[in-house]
């Protein structure tokens, strides 16, 4: 037994030939037709879910991005929106305040305008007044003298000054 | 696996019987070992008066006085000579082919070079020959189906690949790992098929203990050695002549020890090996013995439990010591080509 125990861990000649043969040849085989194509197949595929991984990744990446470029945008358009209403506002406001601060100073230049008319009218009847009523007093007075007064000279000075001390404006 | 049991039982136990019955009394050793050895003929049973029914393989020889002999195994059959040549019987050379003189004596110190396809080559060249179909077929699909998901035989077949690839090569190797690739998958499936068929007892080519060979298992080892060496760089021959950090009166000491160690890690893989798919089979049958050793059938339910449970862990080592070998031979290339520590 220990003998044939012996011969078993005693490597004979001719399997380890055939086992060079058989292997080198399994190897060989085997590396060129078919580890070869299938390794590089499973590593493209790797490579190819690895990229589809990163490039969904990107797009994700790019969709928020976008996401918040819109939100971005539209807060702006907001903004600028808001703006644009305030500054219209503002305008206005300022428009109509405008035309109405023109449009009292316009009625203030009418009334002011019609108030020296009126002054002025007032002013040529009292001085037409004036001369009426000098004519007419002259007229009485003459006609209570019998006399012809001249409207002229001393009677005609005399006649104004009564008339001045008369204040018209005080009735 | 139950299957494979009751055919461990059926085949073997048949055997024991006959042979026991032809021949008066039961050796388990020789019996065991006789299984486990390597053969020129490949067994299939024996008949009840005594005679085998085996397949007879090709012998090749070749001497220098004689030159090259190739004839079938049955010309040698039952001690029988031929062209000069016979097996011996019994002695140190039991089981080797030995040329006999013309006198009729057994010339012992010229032994004919014997590359007879044995048992364990037959069962070695099958193996190859359904590792190549399986792989061969299966790059085909790849080939097909481009690089869309596995499907039939790939499904099956790639996370092996992936499994070695990922959990052997890129640990141990890293970014060199695709150099080895094809070296460390052919060794895992070499073994691995070896080993599963080598569990399974009947029929040929089934059954022959080829990883259980010291020579197949002295061969793979070899390979690791050689490729090992090969890829070795600077750094690794520095380690081994000139370990940095070691003073110079050490040198002598220190380089006999890194050129053993070179020696004795494919050492190990070889005897790792071959003993762990020998201690297997040496197991297994020695629980089948144990039904002829009692010489009852009472005890056969025992042993089925047992074989079957052997059966279970064989499976498993088959794995694992593919896997071993394997991890080993990656870790073992892996010193030889790293950069620096």
């Amino acid at each position: 037994m220990i003998l044939l125990a012996n011969n078993l861990v005693t490597p004979g000649v001719g399997t380890i030939f055939w086992s060079v043969l058989i292997f080198i040849l399994f190897l060989l085989i085997l590396s060129k037709f078919a580890w070869k194509p299938i390794l590089s197949a499973v590593k493209a595929r790797d490579e190819m879910i690895k990229g589809s991984l990163e490039s969904a990744a990107k797009a994700r990446e790019e969709m928020l991005k976008l996401q918040s470029d819109n939100e971005t945008i539209l807060r702006k358009a907001r903004e600028e929106r808001e703006g644009i209403l305030k500054e219209a506002r503002e305008v206005r406001d300022k428009l109509i305040s405008e035309a109405k601060g023109k449009a009292t100073e316009e009625a203030d230049k009418l009334i002011e305008k019609a108030r020296t008319g009126i002054e002025n009218e007032k002013l040529k009847a009292l001085s037409e007044i004036h001369e009426q009523v000098a004519t007419l007093s002259v007229d009485i007075a003459s006609k209570l003298l019998g006399e012809k007064l001249k409207p002229s000279g001393k009677q005609a000075k005399l006649i104004d000054n009564y008339l001045k001390e008369i204040d018209f404006n005080k009735n | 696996m139950l299957l494979l049991a009751g055919t461990t039982i059926s085949v073997f136990g048949q055997e024991v019987k006959e042979k026991t019955e032809s021949e008066g009394k039961f050796d388990a050793s020789t019996f065991i070992l006789d299984h486990i050895a390597d053969s020129h003929e490949w067994h299939i049973l024996t008949k009840k008066n005594g005679d085998n029914v085996e397949i007879y393989l090709p012998v090749i020889l070749y001497s220098k006085e004689k030159g090259l002999d190739i004839f079938s195994s049955k010309k040698l059959a039952d001690g029988n000579e031929y062209k000069g040549y016979k097996i011996e019987e019994e002695g140190d050379l039991q089981g080797k082919i030995v040329s006999v003189n013309k006198e009729g004596t057994v010339d012992e110190k010229n032994l004919p070079l014997d590359l007879s396809m044995t048992k364990a080559v037959i069962g070695m060249l099958s193996a190859a020959i359904i590792g190549l179909l399986l792989f061969l077929s299966l790059s085909r699909s790849y080939r097909k189906s481009g690089i869309s998901h596995p499907k039939g035989i790939q499904s099956f077949l790639e996370p092996v690949i992936l499994f070695v690839r990922d959990d052997i090569a890129i640990p141990n190797l890293g970014h060199k790992y695709e150099k080895y690739m094809p070296y460390l998958l052919t060794a895992f499936f070499f073994i691995l098929i070896n080993n599963l068929m080598g569990l399974i007892p009947f029929p040929p080519p089934f059954g022959a203990n080829v990883t259980g060979n010291i020579a197949v298992t002295f061969v793979m080892a070899t390979c690791t050695f050689l490729i090992t060496q090969f890829s070795g760089n600077k750094t690794y021959w520095k380690h081994i002549f000139a370990a940095p950090g070691v003073p110079f009166w050490l040198l002598p000491i220190m380089i006999p020890v890194e050129i053993i160690g070179l020696f004795s890690k494919p050492f190990a893989l070889m005897i790792r090996l071959f003993a762990n798919i020998t201690a297997g089979h040496i197991i297994v049958l020695s629980l089948i013995c144990l039904i002829f050793i009692f010489n009852s059938l009472s005890i056969a339910p025992v042993s089925i439990l047992f074989v079957i449970f052997m059966d279970f862990l064989e499976l498993l080592v088959a794995f694992l010591q593919a896997y071993i070998f394997t991890l080993l031979s990656a870790l073992f290339i892996s010193m030889a080509v790293q950069e620096n520590h």
